[in-house]
């Protein structure tokens, strides 16, 4: 039967997603996420994905150059980009992400800069891991869809 | 980001919201949820945008037809530029936008935050992230007021006292706020239906629609109920 594959495929999923949940890493907001993907939106979730990596990026790159910016003095500035990163963070249901961005900008608010380039450390090992487990779920899910070959209505 | 809206075939009772966030994330998440909620979206990525399709910054505005009017206003309060706080104060001080509602959202619950904002007008503050269940009662109450005369007094409702204790969210927020003992308005048309209040909060948005159903769906939903 064509099934087989896929259903060993979700499994593979749900034991991906629970393992996500269970460490903390994601939290329900992902499975908001995954709730708000149709039939007229199929891609939501990795649209959205996609949307966040671009954005984390970017903050990632503007927080590294203001604190390897030897006269950098600008805590407010690095406040807002740990805002910025900490909102689009729950927004996906990237917790760990968003609870480094918290403490990150403790540091920042106390001007404590070697604290602030350890909280960056952690944040980029943090963003990197998730980053590779979205990637995992993503490619699953494209295999499953795949072993499926035909689009079965959703029951319930 | 802003989309033009269609001119709606008469009778119809989509709700037109204009929502505004910088965030491209955010951006995209509350359309997605607006549209799922039938409601008709413009989603714009600053306070200033938002007075320009409006109208109110001088110019012409996007705003034609009755039929585009704009029945909600949905913020988020950290923007650069102009705070949705001060774009709520420009909104409440037009006479030809004043009665629209607004709400505000933020990532974070700050007290003195909320406070400001509902004594400045807003309608409601959401604590982000935003859910479906956020955004259905927020178009029930203006569904309600488009069909029935406003009974006049202000539902000043904080997101916390919701479902009778605090989305998951604002629990691990910052600790910068106490918790809120915000008055609570009981009869509020805001308050969510019983139904829902009694789910738990992880459950409770997921109770309608099930992930792409397995048999192995039903054991792994617990585990996670478990987690955390």
């Amino acid at each position: 039967m064509l099934g087989l594959g896929a259903d060993r495929l979700r499994a593979d999923m749900n034991r991906l997603l629970a393992f996500l949940f269970h460490q903390g890493i994601l939290d329900e907001q992902y499975l908001q996420l995954q709730q708000l993907q149709d039939e007229s939106s199929p891609n939501f979730v990795s649209e959205v994905v996609n949307i966040y990596f671009h954005e984390s990026e970017k903050l990632l790159r503007n927080l590294r150059s203001l604190l390897m910016d030897r006269e950098f003095s600008d805590y407010k500035k690095m406040g807002i980009h740990l805002n910025q990163f900490m909102g689009s963070s729950s927004s996906i249901g990237a917790k760990r992400v968003r609870n480094v961005c918290v403490a990150f900008r403790a540091a920042s608010e106390q001007n404590n800069r070697a604290g602030c380039l350890r909280a960056l450390e952690l944040l980029e090992h943090e963003y990197c891991f998730l980053k590779n487990k979205l990637h995992e779920l993503f490619q699953i899910e494209q295999q499953r869809v795949l072993a499926v070959g035909v689009r079965y209505p959703m029951q319930n | 980001m802003a989309t033009a809206a269609a001119v709606l075939p008469s009778g119809s009772q989509e709700l037109h919201v204009l929502a505004v966030d910088d965030s491209h994330v955010d951006r995209k998440v509350i359309e997605k949820l607006l549209k799922i909620s039938s409601c008709k979206v413009t989603a714009v990525e600053s306070g200033t945008r938002a007075l320009q399709y409006l109208g109110l910054d001088g110019g012409k505005g996007s705003l034609g037809f009755n039929d585009l009017k704009v029945n909600l206003i949905m913020t988020d309060y950290s923007m650069p530029g102009m705070t949705g706080y001060e774009l709520l104060k420009k909104i409440k001080q037009s006479s030809a936008f004043r009665e629209i509602p607004v709400v505000i959202m933020s990532s974070e619950n700050i007290l003195t935050r909320i406070d400001r904002c509902l004594e400045e007008g807003a309608e409601e503050f959401l604590v982000k992230p935003v859910k479906l269940s956020d955004v259905k009662r927020l178009k029930d109450f203006i569904m309600r007021g488009e069909t029935e005369e406003n009974g006049g007094s202000r539902v000043n409702k904080r997101k916390l006292e919701d479902d009778g204790h605090p989305p998951l969210s604002s629990s691990s927020l910052s600790s910068s706020s106490s918790s809120a003992s915000a008055p609570s308005s009981p009869s509020s048309p805001l308050s969510p239906p019983p139904s829902t209040s009694t789910v738990a909060p992880f459950a409770c948005d997921l109770g309608t629609t099930e992930l792409p159903t397995s048999p192995l769906h039903s054991s792994k939903r617990s585990k996670f109920c478990n987690s955390d």
